[in-house]
């Protein structure tokens, strides 16, 4: 499904970045830029920001130092008139743990943590037991957003909770206030790849993660303004993971697409701890008639 | 009242040098900070990951000690402000030990919550990103009231004694000269200026009240605002309180003793003194003890899944040697000891004190940690050195630092003004005579 048509944005704005770069001297982001360059004599041509054609020394190319398409505000912000939802299968969960791995990969989060956990719940004695992925429930209420005393976790107009790790101090009163446990901290520096440690911030993507600070869950809005799922949805094979927007009224698991509100009336969807009165944006579907058995290699884990 | 009794209490109330006990004891203060500096320095480098904290623990004795530190100041607005305003004067003799037990404690809780901080670098964030919503900026608004209102009330009674000490000049050495003629050379005992002090420290006995039951019931409101089993509780502004109370005037017998022992002041700190702060500190450990009753009796007698498994860790399961043995110490055997009038002697009550300090650092401890093992969503997915907390060595020494950093401030200002309020003393002492003629 699309989900925005930002990639011809961002063409246009790697475009417009790319000609500041060509003029060379004037570029406001590289702190070297006054520096004396010897021409060298070979000539490039370029399209201008005006449209016309121009020769450029290739002396003077540098390459784009790499940016965020977007602003902290507009990121902020949210994508207007979208409320992002999401709803979790449990009849459908085999514990394959791939949604956690692309997650952890995708963000390149701290090998001892992950943003999504499989638990194994069995409500009481005589009740079956069944496997329970949790991601953040992204709540209309927000218990950490109410906390948080810098506005560095936020609730955006998308139904989105976001963190800025530009911005937190890492108190970890959203870690104590959160009754999901969903929020993890960066205890130490992270091991990264060059290439991502270097990226300036983003809240849409949560990379690179910061130490001192806290992460969680993000509902991929970066891979959903690319008109893509989230990575847990496109990872597991069972399509336990539904993504979509409730004003759309619709969710996806990229090969079935539901009506949000028929699913949620049809198979009696529910949402985690809902006396606690948060309003999580993550529903569940009672695990009824499963594809599969409950087995584990940690099924000893089973809380009553 | 004749020269020479008057010169015999600025003789005895005079601050003295530092004898062997005492430079050993700022040695060993000392030696304590610069190893928490060390801890800390390291913590600085290598982050948070130095401590025993983890996803699940994620606040440990760093925040335990801050809540220690925010519960032992309230003890200045008890002894200056509440027995002031009630008209009380045998406290006068401590009201100064209790100020500066107040200035140093809230300062060591600031400092000791930015230790906590991930990025204390960012600390500014509060000022320009700041949410009001939030409880921690309300924390941080009036634990900065609390402390300046309380500086205010250790330096305007000063003001007298400063004039004194400026007129022995040359009896002392000249760094300490240069101290007194910059915070006091002004004050030249008229009327006029007497009067407004009076007025002053007046306004802001009154004012620290509410501060005072701010700064902690604010506090209590940083775990209550959660919905964690063990803080969601309604309880926990006036158990925090009282509880605040309890460690503050046990700080106070405890520091009262240690100053009447080292400097001699058998006189000014009497055992009339200690029989009743004796009986202060008793009252105080029931109305405590009453609100542990209440925080835990009601919720135990329902036994709601959610609590159950905290409840049972502290009675009987992971935390109950500890919980039992903050109970005892700070509640039980301080009552016990102090129902008598032979355990309000000086000793037993020091001995009574020092319990209650001690147990009520444990019970900070019992606040924090506990809750965070018992999430609503069991542990999962976490390393194993995830689901349990103890705090490593860079924590405890930072925590003993901070404590003994505390202790260190109180002792140089012992060392640089009077402990005990030599203007007050002589004014009371004076009045006294009076009544008797």
């Amino acid at each position: 499904m699309s989900l925005d048509n930002s990639s011809r944005r961002d063409f246009i704005a790697a475009g417009i970045l790319g000609s500041i770069a060509v003029a060379g001297c004037s570029s406001p982001f590289d702190p070297a830029a006054n520096e004396v360059v010897k021409p060298s004599g070979e000539m490039v041509k370029l399209l201008s920001v005006d449209g016309e054609i121009i020769e450029v020394d290739k002396a003077f190319l540098k390459p784009v130092p790499e940016l965020s398409a977007m602003t902290n505000q507009a990121e902020r912000m949210g994508i207007p008139g979208r409320k992002f939802v999401m709803v979790i299968d449990l009849s459908r969960c085999k514990n394959l743990k791939k949604c956690q791995a692309s997650c952890n990969h995708a963000h390149q989060i701290h090998p001892d943590q992950n943003w999504i956990k499989l638990h194994p719940v069995q409500e009481s004695e005589k009740t079956a037991p069944y496997w329970q992925p949790t991601t953040c429930m992204h709540c209309d209420e927000p218990p950490c957003v109410k906390v948080c005393p810098v506005d560095a976790t936020f609730k955006r107009q998308d139904g989105i909770v976001l963190i800025d790790s530009d911005r937190c101090i890492g108190c970890r009163f959203c870690m104590a206030a959160c009754p999901y446990s969903t929020r993890v901290f960066n205890w130490e520096e992270l091991d990264l790849p060059k290439a991502i440690a270097e990226k300036p911030y983003s809240c849409e993507t949560s990379m690179p993660q910061k130490v001192g600070t806290v992460g969680k869950c993000d509902f991929c809005p970066d891979m959903v303004r690319k008109g893509e799922l989230p990575h847990c949805v496109s990872a597991c094979p069972n399509g336990v993971f539904f993504f979509g927007d409730s004003n759309e009224d619709s969710v996806t698991n990229g090969a079935e697409t539901f009506r949000f509100s028929e699913l949620l009336r049809d198979k009696a969807g529910y949402r985690l701890m809902e006396d606690l009165g948060t309003k999580p944006s993550v529903y569940y579907l009672p695990p009824v008639n499963r594809n599969f058995a409950f087995e584990g290699e940690d099924q000893g884990d089973v809380k009553h | 009242m004749e020269i020479s009794a008057k010169n015999k209490i600025i003789q005895d109330l005079l601050p003295q040098k530092f004898g062997k006990p005492g430079k050993i004891w700022v040695s060993v203060l000392l030696l304590f900070c610069a190893v928490g500096m060390y801890a800390y320095y390291r913590q600085l480098t290598k982050g948070l990951v130095v401590t025993g904290l983890r996803d699940y623990v994620s606040w440990g004795i760093y925040i335990s000690n801050f809540v220690f530190f925010v519960a032992i100041s309230l003890v200045g607005s008890l002894i200056t402000a509440v027995l002031r305003l009630s008209d009380v004067h045998w406290s006068t003799p401590l009201t100064r030990i209790a100020e500066i037990i107040a200035v140093s404690a809230i300062t060591f809780a600031s400092l000791i919550i930015i230790v906590d901080m991930g990025r204390p670098e960012r600390f500014y964030n509060l000022f320009i990103h700041g949410r009001l919503q939030s409880p921690i900026m309300w924390d941080v608004i009036v634990i900065t009231t609390y402390f300046f209102v309380s500086i205010l009330l250790l330096y305007f009674p000063l003001l007298p004694d400063l004039a004194i000490l400026i007129k022995l000049k040359g009896k002392t050495t000249t760094w300490l000269d240069r101290i007194y003629h910059f915070l006091g050379s002004f004050w030249k005992n008229t009327t006029e200026q007497i009067n407004i002090s009076n007025k002053a420290v007046n306004i802001l006995s009154i004012t620290i009240i509410p501060v005072a039951f701010a700064i902690h019931t604010v506090t209590s409101w940083l775990f209550a605002t959660t919905y964690r089993p063990g803080w969601d509780s309604t309880n926990f502004g006036a158990y925090f309180i009282s509880g605040a109370f309890l460690v503050g005037a046990g700080g106070v017998i405890v520091a009262m003793y240690v100053f009447r022992k080292s400097y001699k002041l058998e006189k000014y700190i009497t055992d009339s003194h200690f029989d009743k702060m004796g009986k202060v500190l008793v009252l105080l450990a029931l109305l405590y003890l009453y609100f542990n009753v209440n925080e835990f009796l009601v919720p135990a007698f329902k036994m709601k899944k959610s609590e159950e498994e905290h409840l049972l860790g502290l009675f009987t399961g992971e935390f109950s040697v500890l919980f039992w043995f903050a109970i005892t110490t700070a509640m039980i055997i301080p009552i016990i000891i102090l129902l008598f009038k032979g355990g309000r002697k000086p000793l037993p009550a020091f001995i009574a004190g020092v319990l209650v300090v001690i147990g009520s650092w444990f019970k900070r401890y019992l606040i924090v940690t506990p809750t965070l093992l018992h999430p609503f969503l069991p542990m999962r997915d976490v390393p194993a050195n995830y689901r349990h907390y103890f705090p490593s060595w860079e924590e405890w020494a930072i925590a003993m630092g901070s404590l003994a950093g505390a202790m260190l401030v109180i002792t140089f200002f012992a060392r640089i003004f009077p402990i005990i309020p030599i203007q007050e003393t002589i004014t009371e002492t004076e009045e006294l005579a009076h009544e008797k003629v």
